[in-house]
């Protein structure tokens, strides 16, 4: 069931570090009429500079854009601001939009905003957590990621990875960005926003409705595998964050699995920064993909069919600071009995 | 609304959300149902063992949580039983403890 069809309203977070593009961005989606249903949370108005002749007052504290789109400024907390924006739509003070957007200035962990959705009991039950959209810049992206861990976090938690100013570098250094991004996120496929064929719409495009023969996923739907990154004497970095990649042939038995994952992110959530999988389960025909973000897991989706004639569970898990070796191992050890992890386990260290 | 606790709106966790006959349903095939939770009571017990807790269904509504002494606590679902485990037997429940993980290995042995 698509997210529209379910009746919520997606949530998508726009992240990324400071000067990576975010805004530039952000301000394509509003012209856009294809995005024409879409209400926009921003920290501080001032800082989307959007011009007067785009939007008109609605009242002190938003506005309607030339697009259709709602603008509101954050003034509160999120959840406040959230409910706000659906009672005026649910009035018919505001037109009824299909979908939020926040963009997160200042706010370098996307997981709060995730969690307050989950977390309210009015908030979740009109809407649910989007795609996290990040951008990153080609010419301070590899500085950034190799300065500070929010920047890898942010790329780690992302759906949709937007590569900026790719036109003010050189080549190689976009190859060198993109490596990099393919090894923190294994998954999420690396847009670029200089592509004159860019389609907007696959940013806010969910999941659950892209068919697994349309995926979106460079691997064709979930679980890329990750690539080992080896340094020059031959020795994996030691990285704060990595990624392990699990392939299962057989069925997962889903309440071992259950179990499993939520004692690991009751201990650990916070350096779990993303786990995402299709699973085949003990008596179940069609795949299950599981999504989670830190110690948020969103419900899981059940699919309609296999993207192909693989019919192994995948898991993808980016990881801060925790050893994926262990954590293969744990695996195992908790929900399969007797038979290994026979396909693959790759570990790649990112940092 | 529950009347109980007079939370408003059910609690809802992810792993509650499987296929299998008896997860989802509420108001039919009850013996499926009693059937699932016994499995998730049995798969938590394996678990819990090691810490000397014990995991019993309630009314088929909720979980209680035990020690060997009897102290217990009531979790609505699975999102629940860990940090309630923790609280229970005062040390970390982690699956990556290697003698935890060395002990639940074993349980696969002969």
């Amino acid at each position: 069931m698509s997210v529209e069809a379910s009746g919520f309203l997606p949530i998508n977070l726009l992240t990324g570090f400071l000067g990576s593009g975010k805004t530039t961005l952000l301000k394509r989606i509003l012209a856009d009429p294809a995005f024409a249903d879409t209400a926009v949370l921003i920290n501080e108005f001032g800082e989307i500079g959007l011009d007067h002749d785009l939007v008109e007052s609605v009242d002190g504290e938003m506005v309607l854009l030339r697009s259709g789109c709602v603008c509101c400024t954050v003034r509160d907390d999120l959840a406040t601001a959230l409910k706000e924006l659906y009672s005026r739509r649910e009035r018919g003070l505001l037109p009824p939009f299909r979908r939020v957007i926040i963009e997160s200035t200042g706010l370098a962990d996307p997981f709060p905003v995730l969690s307050t959705i989950k977390a309210d009991p009015v908030l979740r039950h009109h809407f649910c957590a989007g795609n996290v959209i990040t951008t990153v810049d080609t010419v301070n992206g590899l500085r950034q990621l190799d300065t500070y861990i929010e920047s890898n976090r942010q790329v780690a938690v992302a759906d949709r990875l937007i590569v900026t100013k790719a036109d003010l570098e050189a080549d190689s250094k976009g190859d060198s960005l993109r490596a990099r991004l393919r090894t923190l996120n294994p998954d999420a496929p690396i847009l670029t926003a200089a592509d004159p064929n860019l389609d907007l719409s696959s940013l806010v495009a969910v999941q659950s409705d892209v068919s697994p023969s349309g995926s979106l996923s460079q691997s064709g739907f979930y679980c890329e595998e990750p690539v080992r990154l080896v340094s020059s004497d031959g020795v994996p970095h030691q990285a704060a964050i990595s990624s392990i990649s699990l392939s299962i042939d057989r069925p997962v038995d889903w309440t071992a699995f259950g179990l499993w994952l939520t004692m690991l992110l009751n201990r650990h959530g916070e350096r779990v920064l993303r786990v995402k999988g299709i699973l085949n389960l003990n008596g179940e025909e069609r795949p299950v993909a599981v999504h989670g973000v830190q110690h948020l897991v969103h419900t899981p989706v059940h699919m309609d069919g296999w993207p192909s004639e693989d019919r192994s569970s995948r898991l993808v898990f980016i990881l801060d600071g925790l050893d994926g070796a262990l954590l293969k191992r744990s695996f195992e050890a908790f929900t399969l009995a007797h038979m290994p992890v026979v396909a693959s386990c790759q570990i790649a260290a990112a940092r | 609304m529950c009347s109980l606790c007079g939370v408003l709106g059910g609690n809802e966790h992810w792993t509650d959300a499987a296929a299998r006959p008896g997860v989802f349903t509420r108001n039919h095939a009850s013996f499926d149902r009693r059937r699932e939770r016994a499995e998730r009571v049995r798969a938590a017990n394996e678990m819990l063992s090691g810490f000397g807790l014990v995991l019993s269904d309630w009314q088929g509504a909720s979980f209680v949580l035990s020690t060997r002494t009897g102290r217990s606590e009531i979790i609505e679902d699975l999102g629940h039983l860990w940090p309630a485990a923790e609280r229970l037997v005062g040390r970390y429940c982690d699956p990556l403890d290697l003698a935890f993980v060395a002990r639940m290995e074993g349980r696969h042995v002969g």
